[in-house]
């Protein structure tokens, strides 16, 4: 008899150490085998396959998807590195779909168009490891309670402006530090405030049936868990935050990273290792400057080298943040 | 006794705290090693998982590995785990990836698949006895060349030991069981420096 409590570890385990393997590490986006090969040449831990690079989703519009099942199968033939594929945000098919493929670890992405308004899929359900983005603490912890083997910042894809993924880390940090100080009983609170967003769609279930006021039960409110259930998971997931003063899983950065100092600067910040999105593939020099984002991410303190790295090395143009439509908030 | 852990990408940290949870009952002390330097005072070295290709490329151009090369020559124990036994070995059949020749078993990178394919077997250690071994996008020993084997699976080696080179395809840094690096420990104790 298989002992499904041991199993369910164990997938946990191969999942978060899939994740602890790439620490340390640049993960690229690419959109074909040809970058993927730049991308691995330069030293990439993976390449994240996705249709459309986010600074192309901004300029172009329209929605975003999945890569195309060919282009994927062509860039997981085309390198000995692992594969990550986006998906959009509760699109379980999708999810489905890439895992079938092969591909080695999902990132359920903002910078897709989202497909679930209400939910995040339930990743516990799949046996890939995925990666969600989080731009708050409890943003986080339920990416967390929900199955994520890693998480990242959101920072503000397509960009190049690094200052909302520098928002994004401090935010995190700043909910665990005051975590600290915190007895079980507002420790219980807190878990019940970040499990309030699993009741969105029964409030509004309650609301067209009974009116402003009226609250329905919350049973069965995410994958046939109740609000208590929910609570109670991620007040055990805040106990072991505050054991470990961080997050129990692999953190790295995105969202903005355009040039090796970008990189040093997640790195200095405490970051595991970082995605880099548009900075790649949109800036003159992509071989030049993958590299040099691996180099400036492994020897993030090595000012020198990262001065001589940088030298005549043109990042992407990039974005002022007030005057765009933010992904993040999807 | 200080044991280094080779920085340079992947689950440093997980080997740097299995060390460190040992420092009361041998006397070790973990140290990272990023640069030529940080070499200086050890006594063991330990080469951790993470990407082969990301950890050969860097550690190129850091001007280490002959340094590394030279000490585990003249007999300081190495362990590589995962991506450690690749760029310990003599060949991996990949232009990509060339190991440092330090154990004469031939390697073959990502053997059993893909991510979907990584799993946990308990495996049997000749001295250690059965350990969970966690294998995650795993090396194939294909040849152990001159090196003894520890442990097998499916008659694959899994485990093997040359002289001072200690190499294995699985991870004993993620369960939480110290017994592989304890092993590793009284090598690095037993060793005459």
């Amino acid at each position: 008899m298989v002992d499904l409590k041991s199993m369910k570890f164990g997938d946990e385990l191969l999942k978060r150490g899939f994740a602890k393997m790439t620490k340390g590490g640049v993960v690229m986006d690419v959109t074909n085998a040809e970058q993927a090969k730049i991308a691995e040449k330069a030293g990439a831990v993976s390449v994240m396959a996705l249709e459309r690079v986010p600074s192309d989703i901004r300029a172009q519009g329209g929605v975003a998807r999945m890569s195309d099942p060919l282009k994927v199968k062509e860039i997981l033939d085309s390198v000995s590195i692992p594969v990550m594929a986006k998906v959009r945000i509760g699109h379980l098919s999708e999810a489905s779909i890439l895992e079938s493929l092969g591909v080695d670890m999902l990132d359920e992405s903002e910078v897709l168009t989202p497909a679930d308004p209400f939910y995040h899929i339930n990743k516990k359900l799949y046996k890939v490891p995925v990666v969600c983005g989080a731009r708050t603490f409890p943003e986080a912890v339920r990416r967390i309670f929900e199955g994520a083997a890693m998480i990242r910042t959101k920072g503000e894809a397509g960009t190049g402006n690094i200052i909302e993924a520098v928002r994004h880390i401090r935010t995190v940090g700043d909910g665990i530090y005051i975590l600290n100080s915190m007895t079980n009983d507002e420790m219980f609170k807190v878990a019940e405030n970040i499990s309030k967003s699993y009741t969105n769609l029964r409030d509004l279930t309650s609301e067209d049936l009974y009116g402003e006021g009226e609250k329905m039960p919350y049973n069965n409110v995410y994958y046939g868990m109740d609000f208590r259930e929910i609570s109670n998971e991620i007040f055990k997931i805040l106990k072991e935050i505050k054991h470990l003063k961080r997050l129990p899983l692999v953190n790295f950065a995105a969202g903005g990273i355009a040039t090796p100092a970008d990189a040093a600067l997640m790195m200095k910040m405490g970051m595991d290792g970082v995605f880099v999105g548009s900075g790649i593939f949109k800036s003159r020099d992509p071989q030049r400057m993958a590299e040099a984002i691996v180099d400036a991410t492994e020897n993030y303190e090595d000012y020198k080298l990262l001065g001589e790295i940088s030298s005549g090395l043109e990042g992407m143009h990039g974005l002022d943040i007030s005057e765009i439509e933010k992904l993040q908030n999807r | 006794m200080k044991i280094g852990i080779l920085n340079v990408q992947g689950d440093v940290s997980e080997h740097f705290q299995m060390v460190r949870r040992l420092h009361q009952k041998y006397g070790v002390e973990p140290v990272n090693v990023k640069e030529l330097k940080d070499l200086k005072d050890i006594s063991g070295l330990i080469i951790p998982g993470g990407e082969s290709t990301v950890i050969y490329k860097i550690l190129g151009k850091s001007g280490m590995v002959d340094r590394i090369i030279e000490m585990a020559k003249s007999g300081m124990p190495v362990m590589g785990t995962c991506a450690g036994a690749i760029i310990l070995s003599s060949d991996t059949g990949d232009s990509r990836v060339t190991g440092m020749n330090l154990i004469s078993i031939t390697i073959k990178r990502n053997a059993y698949g893909r991510q979907i394919n990584s799993f946990i077997k308990t495996v049997d250690i000749n001295g250690i006895g059965k350990f969970q071994a966690v294998f995650i996008r795993a090396p194939e020993i294909e040849s152990p060349g001159r090196a003894d084997v520890i442990s097998s699976l499916d008659g694959s080696p899994v485990m093997v030991r040359e002289k001072n080179i200690l190499a294995m395809t699985f991870h004993p840094e993620l369960t939480g069981d110290s017994r592989i690096h304890e092993y590793f420990i009284s090598q690095v104790i037993s060793t005459p420096s």
